[in-house]
C-alpha cells in the first residue's frame, strides 16, 4: 500500500488541473469541494502510506518507489522517484494534515472572494508541489518542488493582484528566494559535476567516500545549499520578504508561509545533513544565522503594529530556532520543533485571520481590543497557539520542542553557552511578544465592531490544530521524563544522533530556565500591557533613543533600505542610464559608418562619361605608379 | 628581317612618340565633349598602345607584339561599329553629341 503515495501526490494536482481548467465553470460549492476534497484525499492516501510503512520492517535507508527515468542526458539520469523514510513521512503528514485543516478553512475564509476558483487551484498546486519537494529521492526533482512552491507562493502572494502594494510585495518575494534558489541551482551543478549524481543517498555515500572533512569542495556546496535554504527559509540575510509577503490571503500566510513552505529550507538541510557534518565551518554558519535571526526578528516583532506582520517576524524568529538547531547538529530537535511550530503557527494564523475577517479586515492590533467575550471559540485557540509559541511550560509543544533546541545548543559538541544564550534572550522576547499579541487583542476595551462570526469550517480547524498545539508535545518527550520520544526514535534510521545529551541533570536545568524565562516574559507582557495598558496604546512618549530603536526594530533592522541603498537603487540609476543603450554604441557606430561611406560614394556616380574615363586614368596611373616605385 | 637589323631599331624614341600619342588621346578623351571626337580619342590611343606592342616586339625579336596589334586592330574595328552606333542612337535621342548631356544615369 506504499503506493498510495503516488495518490497523495497526484490528488492535489489533479485538482490544481480540474480548477484551473474548468473552474470558472463550475458551481462555488464544487470548486471548494474539490479543492479541499482532493488535499483530504492526499491526506487519507498519506495516513495509509504511513500504517503501511509501520507494517513492514522497514530498511535504514527508507523505501524508494520510481515511476521511470525523467530523462537521461549527459550522464545526469534523474528519475521520477520518491523514498519513504520517516522523515518524509513526518513532512508527508504535516503538510497534508495541516493543508487540509487549511483548505477546509478557507472554504469559509474566501466563500465571498469572486476568485474563488483560481485561489483553490494555486492551493492545491501548492501541497502538489510541496510534496514532490519532500518525498523526492532526486536533488534535481527536489528542486522541481521547490521552484514550484516558489512560483505558488508568487502567485498567492500577489492573489489581490488589484492592488498594487501586493503585486510588489509578490515580487519581492519571488526576487528575493530566486536570489537563494540560484545559489541552489549552483550548488547542484558542483554536486553533479564533483560525484557524478543527484540521487541524494547515492550523493550523500559519495561524498563522505571521496570529500574528506572539511574539504573545499564539501564546503562550498554546503555553504550554497545553506544560502538556498536561508533564502527559502528567510533567514539572514535573505529575510525581509517574508513580512511583506503578508499581503497574501491569510490562509495562505498560515500554510506556505508559516507551516510548509518555508520550512523547506530546513528541510533541504535535513535531507543533506551528512553533507553539512563534512563541513564544520557552514555547520557554524547555520547555527550563526539561525541565532541571529531569532534575536533580530523576536525584536521586530515586539513592536509591530500589524497582526500578521507579528506573526510573519515571529515566523522568521521560530525559523531561526530551526536553523539553530540544524547547526548544532541536533536533527531530530528541528524536526520535531518544526512540526510543532506548524501547528501552532498556522493555528495563530487562522485565528488571526478569523479575527481580521471579524473587524473588517483590520490588521493594526491597537484599533482591536476586547474579543475575548465577542470571540471566544478564536480566543481560547488563539491562547492555545501563543502560549505554544512562548513555550509555556509543561502544558504546550512548544515547551518541548524549543527546550530541546536550547539544551542541544548548550550540550551538544558544535554548540556552546554563546547559542545558548542567544536562545534564551529569543525565548523571552518570544513569550514577550506572543502575550503582547493576546493582550492587546483580546483584552481591554473592544474598539472595532465585531461583524463576522466564524463558522464551522473556521473553528472545527482551529480547535483542531489547538489540541495538536497543546499535545503535540508529547511525541517526543524529553530524555528525563520517562526515557525520551517517540519522534526520534522514528526517525533515528534517517537522523541519526550523535552522541546524545549531557546528563538528566543538566537537562533539567534546562528545562527550568528556559520555563522560567518564558514565565518572565508572561509576567512582563502581563505587567506592562494588562496593569499599565497606556504603554499598550502607544500613548507614553518613549525616550528619544527609545522611539529610535523602535521605528529601527519596527523597519525590520533596516535591512529594506540597506539592500535598497546597496543593490536596487545602484541597479535602477545603472539601468536609467543605460537606457540609451551603451553597447549597442559600437554596432550603431559601424551602421553609421556604412551609410556615410556610401553617400560619399554616390557623389561619384555623376553621370559624366568624361569623369569616369578620368577616375579610371588616374587609377591606371595610380595602380603603375604602386607597381614602379614598389 | 636579321637581328642587327632589329637591333637598330630606334626602341626609346619609338616609346616616347607612343606615349605622347597616348596621352593626347587621353587629354582629348577628357577635354572634348564631342562623342565623335572622343572616339577619335579612344582611337589613338589604342594605336599608341599598338605601337608600343610593335616596338616592344621588335626590339625582343618576338612576333607577340605584331600578333598583339592584329588583335587591338581587329578590337578597335568592333569598337568602332559598336561605339558609332551608340553614338547614332544617343544623337537621336538627346539631338546633341554632348557627352555631358548624356547621364541619365547620374545620382
Amino acid at each position: 500500500m506504499l503506493a498510495s503515495v503516488w495518490l497523495a501526490v497526484a490528488a492535489p494536482l489533479l485538482g490544481f488541473l480540474v480548477l484551473s481548467l474548468f473552474g470558472k465553470r463550475l458551481p462555488r460549492r464544487l470548486v471548494s469541494a474539490a479543492g479541499v476534497g482532493s488535499v483530504g484525499v492526499a491526506f487519507l492516501s498519506s495516513l495509509l502510506v504511513f500504517w503501511s510503512y509501520l507494517q513492514i520492517a522497514p530498511a535504514p535507508g527508507g523505501v524508494e518507489l520510481s515511476l521511470g527515468n525523467w530523462f537521461d542526458t549527459g550522464g545526469l539520469s534523474p528519475r521520477f522517484a520518491v523514498t519513504i523514510d520517516p522523515l518524509s513521512l513526518v513532512m508527508l503528514l504535516v503538510v497534508t494534515g495541516v493543508g487540509f485543516l487549511i483548505h477546509l478553512y478557507s472554504a469559509e475564509f474566501m466563500r465571498e472572494d469572486p476568485g474563488l476558483s483560481r485561489f483553490f487551484a494555486y492551493l492545491n498546486l501548492f501541497v502538489g508541489s510541496m510534496l514532490v519537494l519532500v518525498l523526492a529521492r532526486n536533488l534535481l526533482l527536489l528542486y522541481l518542488g521547490w521552484e514550484g512552491v516558489g512560483l505558488c507562493s508568487y502567485l498567492l502572494i500577489g492573489f489581490w493582484y488589484r492592488d498594487p502594494q501586493n503585486g510588489a510585495a509578490a515580487r519581492k518575494a519571488f526576487i528575493v528566494t530566486r536570489i537563494g534558489d540560484t545559489a541552489l541551482a549552483v550548488g547542484l551543478l558542483l554536486l553533479f559535476t564533483e560525484l557524478g549524481t543527484l540521487d541524494l543517498p547515492e550523493l550523500l555515500a559519495r561524498a563522505s567516500l571521496r570529500w574528506p572533512l572539511g574539504s573545499g569542495y564539501a564546503v562550498a556546496a554546503a555553504a550554497l545549499l545553506l544560502f538556498g535554504a536561508a533564502g527559502k527559509s528567510a533567514q539572514l540575510p535573505l529575510q525581509t520578504w517574508l513580512p511583506d509577503a503578508m499581503a497574501g490571503p491569510t490562509p495562505v500566510s498560515a500554510l506556505i508561509h508559516a507551516a510548509t513552505m518555508v520550512t523547506a529550507g530546513v528541510y533541504l538541510i535535513l535531507r543533506t545533513h551528512a553533507l553539512f557534518l563534512l563541513a564544520p565551518p557552514v555547520l557554524l554558519a547555520v547555527a550563526v544565522i539561525g541565532a541571529a535571526t531569532l534575536l533580530l526578528a523576536g525584536c521586530s516583532a515586539l513592536v509591530q503594529r500589524d497582526l500578521k506582520r507579528v506573526l510573519a517576524y515571529s515566523t522568521i524568529s521560530q525559523l531561526g530556532y530551526l536553523f539553530l538547531a540544524l547547526g548544532v547538529g541536533a536533527w531530530s530537535a528541528a524536526v520535531f520543533h518544526l512540526v510543532t511550530h506548524a501547528f501552532f503557527k498556522a493555528l495563530l494564523f487562522l485565528a488571526a485571520g478569523a479575527v481580521i475577517l471579524a473587524q473588517q479586515h483590520e490588521h493594526d492590533i491597537f484599533k482591536m481590543g476586547g474579543l475575548r467575550r465577542r470571540l471566544p471559540v478564536v480566543f481560547w485557540t488563539f491562547l492555545a497557539g501563543a502560549s505554544a509559541l512562548a513555550g509555556l511550560p509543561l502544558l504546550t509543544a512548544g515547551f518541548y520542542s524549543k527546550d530541546l533546541i536550547l539544551f542541544s545548543a548548550w550540550s551538544s559538541g558544535h554548540g556552546g553557552a554563546w547559542l545558548f544564550a542567544a536562545g534564551l534572550a529569543g525565548a523571552l522576547l518570544t513569550a514577550l511578544y506572543s502575550f503582547r499579541l493576546v493582550f492587546v487583542v483580546f483584552f481591554g476595551e473592544s474598539k472595532t465592531e465585531v461583524t463576522h462570526e466564524p463558522g464551522r469550517c473556521i473553528t472545527v480547524p482551529l480547535v483542531i490544530l489547538a489540541i495538536l498545539s497543546l499535545v503535540g508535545g508529547f511525541i517526543e518527550l524529553p530524555q528525563n521524563f520517562m526515557g525520551g520520544g517517540v519522534l526520534s526514535r522514528f526517525l533515528d534510521p534517517v537522523l541519526a544522533q550523535g552522541d546524545p545529551h549531557g546528563g538528566p541533570w543538566s537537562e533539567a536545568f534546562a528545562q527550568i530556565v528556559a520555563g522560567l524565562v518564558s514565565l518572565l516574559g508572561l509576567f512582563l507582557a502581563w505587567r506592562f500591557l494588562l496593569r499599565a495598558p497606556r504603554v499598550a496604546a502607544g500613548e507614553i512618549r518613549w525616550p528619544l533613543i527609545g522611539e529610535r530603536l523602535r521605528r529601527f526594530w519596527f523597519d525590520g533592522f533596516g535591512f529594506d533600505r540597506l539592500y535598497d541603498a546597496l543593490l536596487i537603487r545602484p541597479f535602477v540609476s545603472l539601468s536609467a542610464r543605460n537606457a540609451a543603450d551603451v553597447v549597442d554604441r559600437p554596432f550603431l557606430g559601424l551602421a553609421w559608418l556604412a551609410r556615410g561611406g556610401h553617400r560619399l560614394l554616390a557623389r561619384t556616380q555623376t553621370g559624366k562619361v568624361r569623369w569616369y574615363a578620368a577616375a579610371v586614368a588616374v587609377g591606371a596611373i595610380v595602380v603603375v605608379a604602386v607597381e614602379l616605385f614598389r | 628581317m636579321t637581328v642587327s637589323q632589329i637591333s637598330l631599331t630606334p626602341l626609346i624614341p619609338g616609346l616616347l612618340l607612343a606615349g605622347v600619342l597616348f596621352a593626347l588621346g587621353l587629354v582629348g578623351l577628357l577635354v572634348r565633349r564631342n562623342l565623335i571626337f572622343m572616339l577619335i580619342s579612344v582611337e589613338i590611343m589604342l594605336n599608341a598602345a599598338a605601337l608600343a606592342f610593335i616596338l616592344a616586339g621588335a626590339h625582343h625579336g618576338a612576333a607577340d607584339g605584331q600578333v598583339m596589334f592584329l588583335f587591338i586592330l581587329a578590337m578597335a574595328a568592333a569598337e568602332v561599329a559598336v561605339g558609332l552606333a551608340i553614338i547614332l542612337k544617343l544623337g537621336r535621342d538627346l539631338g546633341t553629341l554632348d557627352a555631358d548631356a548624356a547621364r541619365k544615369l547620374g545620382d
